[in-house]
C-alpha cells in the first residue's frame, strides 16, 4: 500500500505515460479541507471490458510486467479513497485517452499524508518518455489563493536532458521555489 | 519567498554551467537507475531519487546520470537502484534509503567500493522464464 497521496499521483501518472500518451495534463487543487487530482492523457485509452477490470487487483494488461498477474496501482488508490470517503472516477475511450480523478478529505483521520510534492513533480517531469506534461497546482486557504503551472517541454528546452544531475538539481530548486511560495499562503493566514 | 521565474532559472543555469566547467571531471561516467515501479513508489523510491541528487550535489559529483525505470523484479527489497560504473560490474542495490544512497555515492561512485550489505541481484533467468512459479 502506498504511503502518501503523492504516491498515488505518481502511480496514475505512470499509467498515463505507459499508455503512449503524447500529452498529459495534471491538475492538483488543494483547499482547507480537500485535495483533488486530475490526470488526463491522450493515450491509447481503454475498452469497456478493460475499464471494468482495472479495479481488480488480479488484472493487468501485462505491458509493465509481462509475467505478472497483478495490477495494484488503481486498486490501491480506490481502497484508500473508500477508506476516507473520498472520490474516484475514471473515464476512458479507446484511441482517445483516459481521465482519472480522485480526491481525499484532508481532515479525515485516516487520510494518508501528502508526501513530498517537490520530489513527486521532479520524478514525474524527469520520467523517461517523449510526452508533453503540463502540471497545474493550486492552493486555496480561507480567502487566499495561489497557483503555479509547470510545463515539461519548456523546462527541458531550458535545462536540457533530465538525465543530467545538474539539470535535475536545477529542476528541483525551481520546483521547490514554486511549492514554497505556494505554501506561504498558510503562513500569511496564521500571522 | 517569490516563485522563481523561468528567466531566473535560466540565469541560475548559466551560473551553474560556469561552476561545472571549472570542476575536475575524472572522465568516468556512471549511471544511477532508480526503480520507480508501483512497488518502488510504495517503498519510497522518490525519497531515494531526491537523496541521490542531494548527495551528488553535496559532493559536487557531476559526471553521473540519474534516471528512472520501472520494476526490476526485486519487489521484496524495494527501493532498488542499479549502478553502472566503468571498471565495476553492474550492481543492483536493494532496501535503499537516504543513508544507503549517501553510502552509494561516497563509496561506489567516488571510491569504486561496493556497499556490500545492500547488494542484490536480478532473479535468475530460469525463474523469469517460468513466470516466478
Amino acid at each position: 500500500m502506498h504511503a502518501s497521496l503523492c504516491d498515488f499521483l505518481s502511480d496514475i501518472f505512470q499509467n498515463a505515460v505507459e499508455s503512449n500518451a503524447g500529452s498529459i495534463r495534471v491538475n492538483i487543487e488543494e483547499n482547507d479541507t480537500q485535495i483533488s487530482f486530475l490526470i488526463e492523457d491522450n493515450g491509447k485509452g481503454m475498452s469497456e471490458e478493460v475499464r471494468t477490470r482495472v479495479t481488480d487487483p488480479f488484472y493487468t494488461d501485462g505491458v509493465k510486467h509481462a509475467k505478472r498477474k497483478v495490477g495494484l496501482g488503481i486498486p490501491f488508490l480506490i481502497q484508500a479513497v473508500e477508506a476516507v470517503e473520498g472520490a474516484f472516477s475514471l473515464e476512458s475511450e479507446v484511441g482517445q485517452g483516459t481521465k482519472v480523478f480522485f480526491s481525499f478529505p484532508l481532515n479525515h483521520i485516516d487520510c494518508p499524508p501528502m508526501g513530498s510534492m517537490v520530489s513527486t513533480l521532479l520524478s514525474m517531469i524527469s520520467f523517461p518518455g517523449a510526452y508533453d506534461l503540463l502540471v497545474y497546482r493550486s492552493l486555496t486557504v480561507a480567502d487566499k489563493h495561489d497557483s503555479y503551472e509547470v510545463n515539461r517541454a519548456e523546462l527541458e528546452e531550458l535545462l536540457g536532458s533530465f538525465e543530467s544531475v545538474g539539470a535535475l538539481q536545477l529542476l528541483r530548486t525551481y520546483l521547490q521555489s514554486q511549492e514554497t511560495a505556494l505554501n506561504e499562503i498558510r503562513n500569511r493566514i496564521s500571522h | 519567498m517569490a516563485k522563481m521565474t523561468l528567466e531566473e532559472l535560466r540565469k541560475l543555469r548559466d551560473t551553474k554551467k560556469g561552476e561545472i566547467q571549472k570542476r575536475d571531471i575524472a572522465g568516468k561516467d556512471s549511471q544511477i537507475i532508480v526503480g520507480m515501479g508501483t512497488c518502488g513508489i510504495a517503498a519510497g523510491a522518490k525519497v531515494v531519487l531526491d537523496a541521490f541528487l542531494q548527495e551528488l550535489d553535496a559532493h559536487k559529483v557531476e559526471n553521473v546520470s540519474v534516471t528512472q525505470t520501472g520494476c526490476m523484479g526485486l519487489c521484496y527489497v524495494e527501493p532498488t537502484v542499479e549502478v553502472l560504473t566503468p571498471g565495476m560490474p553492474p550492481v543492483i542495490y536493494g532496501k535503499v534509503d537516504a543513508a544507503v544512497a549517501k553510502a552509494i555515492v561516497e563509496d561506489h561512485i567516488m571510491r569504486n567500493k561496493m556497499v556490500s550489505d545492500h547488494v542484490f541481484d536480478r532473479p535468475s533467468a530460469d525463474i523469469l522464464k517460468d513466470g516466478g512459479k
